[in-house]
């Protein structure tokens, strides 16, 4: 479905990637993990054609998606839902505008067969009362529903989700993972889910990447990576300061740094 | 400044002349598609041009009333009084009426259209649309740009009409000189070349100035202090590019 080869990607100079190879299956769910600035975000503006590697292969729906036209582009991601961390929701417009306006730009479907579609997928994320709110008005985890309602509202083969987990409560988080859950299992929507909550995506990944240092440091089933004897794998999963991955932004010596005076 | 710094600033100055000359160009393709959604470039001349009405009108009407007062004193040590109508009128049509209609729209909507679509695009609205296959160019900017475009040669005509009323409410009601001979001076000297100067000026403002909202806007940095800084280029770019534009079209017209 969608298939990273060998990327290397870099911004300014600085290397994100460096060899990556992720392997998506059709009707998985498929987590990248991996610390803050692993480029885990690049790695969806990569596969929705947003950015392109310097180097590598990006295979969407089998076509290498670097190399095709803009109209291509945008029909390949006419098949991709996708789920931002903050939602972004149109500001300007009330929620059920905003879950038929994909399908309001893409399809001449009369308005009663869109506000049939729009309350139906506003139903599966439980929100269809709240259909004449605007976006201010939600709480950030209402919000990230009505934006999954928007994702899967023209019906995608892939769904990306960035880090959908970030910020909720505890019972809107429940609600996330139930209805990531219910997408693939009920309309074996494939999702690649990034996000660094190990313990969430264990529960409903498939398979799962973990990601440092611009490449896949491990691979395989939540309980695969938990059994790992890496020591990368066991910091991550641990959520331990010390160990391969460096917590410490590099600074000079502490001690000296605190003696030294007001300099540096 | 050492030579390098200032080969640097000019190479800088001349990017950001290209990114803006492409970013026109890809503007204008996108005005084809959005040219079929009438709605959004209505709701678009209602927000650059409806909001802004109110201190169009208001500035119209002072500045008029001052071209009143002035005129009166200017013209009477002339003894020409009577042409107090002719002055208003050409000093409006050809210059003030569309300058300072230009300032305005540039203060009141320029600035709310780099706002709006900097803040689009810091909270990935604008993203969001790439990724559900929508062009924003199409769908944000076009529409944008053909509102600020449409309304302000509107904007700058309620200006020029509120302005004579203000000249002739001073000039007329409160100096005392004719009323027939305030309007009858306009009507024999004010041609329709003049008339065609004023609207080809506030045509230009218009474009200059929402290009550079929208173009600052969309290129704005995804952060509170990006988009301060993008509101105020575009404020600080269209006011002197405004007046610059008009030295140059008066100079054409003459």
């Amino acid at each position: 479905m969608v298939d990273v080869r060998d990327v290397h990607y870099a911004i300014d100079g600085r290397p994100i990637f460096a060899g990556l190879n992720i392997r998506v299956r059709r009707g998985l769910i498929t987590a990248v993990m991996g610390p803050s600035g692993t480029g885990k975000t690049t790695l969806l503006r990569l596969i929705t054609g947003q950015l392109f590697a310097d180097s590598g292969q990006v295979l969407v729906f089998g076509r290498d998606i670097a190399s095709l036209s803009t109209s291509h582009v945008y029909a390949a991601r006419r098949r991709m839902g996708m789920l931002f961390q903050n939602g972004a929701l149109l500001t300007d417009i009330d929620v059920f505008d905003n879950v038929a306006f994909p399908v309001r730009e893409h399809t001449d479907l009369p308005e009663s067969v869109i506000r049939k579609l729009v309350l139906t997928k506003l139903e599966a994320v439980g929100l269809r009362g709240a259909a004449h709110l605007m976006p201010a008005e939600l709480s950030g985890g209402m919000a990230r529903r009505v934006a999954l309602a928007r994702a899967i509202v023209m019906d995608p083969e892939v769904l990306l989700y960035d880090e959908p987990f970030v910020g909720l409560d505890p019972i809107s988080l429940g609600v996330i993972l139930r209805l990531i859950k219910q997408m693939n299992e009920a309309l074996g929507i494939t999702s690649i889910v990034v996000s660094h909550d190990v313990h969430e995506l264990a529960t409903i990944a498939d398979q799962s990447y973990l990601l440092s240092g611009g490449s896949v440091v491990a691979a395989g089933t939540p309980q695969e990576l938990a059994r790992s004897d890496s020591e990368t794998v066991h910091q991550f999963m641990t959520g331990s300061a010390e160990g391969p991955v460096r917590f410490h932004y590099p600074a000079p010596d502490y001690a000296s740094q605190l003696l030294g005076g007001d300099e540096g | 400044m050492s030579g390098a710094a200032r080969h640097g600033t000019v190479l800088e100055g001349l990017r950001k002349t290209g990114v803006t000359g492409i970013f026109f160009a890809r503007l204008l393709l996108a005005c084809v598609p959005a040219l079929a959604r009438p709605r959004l470039i209505i709701a678009q001349i209602y927000n650059a041009g409806g909001r802004s009405l109110i201190i169009i009108m208001l500035s119209g009407l002072f500045t008029g009333m001052v071209i009143g007062l002035l005129g009166q004193d200017v013209l009477r040590r002339f003894g020409a009084e009577t042409a107090l109508g002719t002055l208003a009128a050409l000093g409006l049509l050809k210059e003030l009426g569309p300058v300072l209609t230009s300032l305005l729209f540039a203060g009141r909507a320029g600035t709310a259209l780099t706002s709006e679509i900097g803040l689009m695009r810091a909270t990935d609205q604008l993203t969001a649309m790439e990724v559900m296959a929508v062009n924003p160019m199409s769908y944000v900017a076009a529409p944008r740009f053909l509102g600020g475009l449409i309304a302000m040669p509107l904007l700058a005509a309620i200006f020029n009409i509120i302005g004579l009323y203000g000249a002739q409410l001073v000039g007329v009601q409160l100096l005392g000189i004719d009323r027939g001979v305030y309007w009858s001076q306009m009507q024999s000297s004010v041609g329709i070349r003049d008339v065609t100067e004023g609207i080809v000026k506030s045509l230009v403002f218009g474009a200059v100035v929402s290009l550079i909202a929208v173009n600052e806007g969309y290129h704005a940095e995804p952060t509170a202090e990006g988009v301060g800084l993008a509101t105020t280029r575009t404020v600080v770019a269209s006011s002197v590019l405004t007046l610059l534009l008009d030295y140059m079209l008066t100079a054409v017209f003459l």
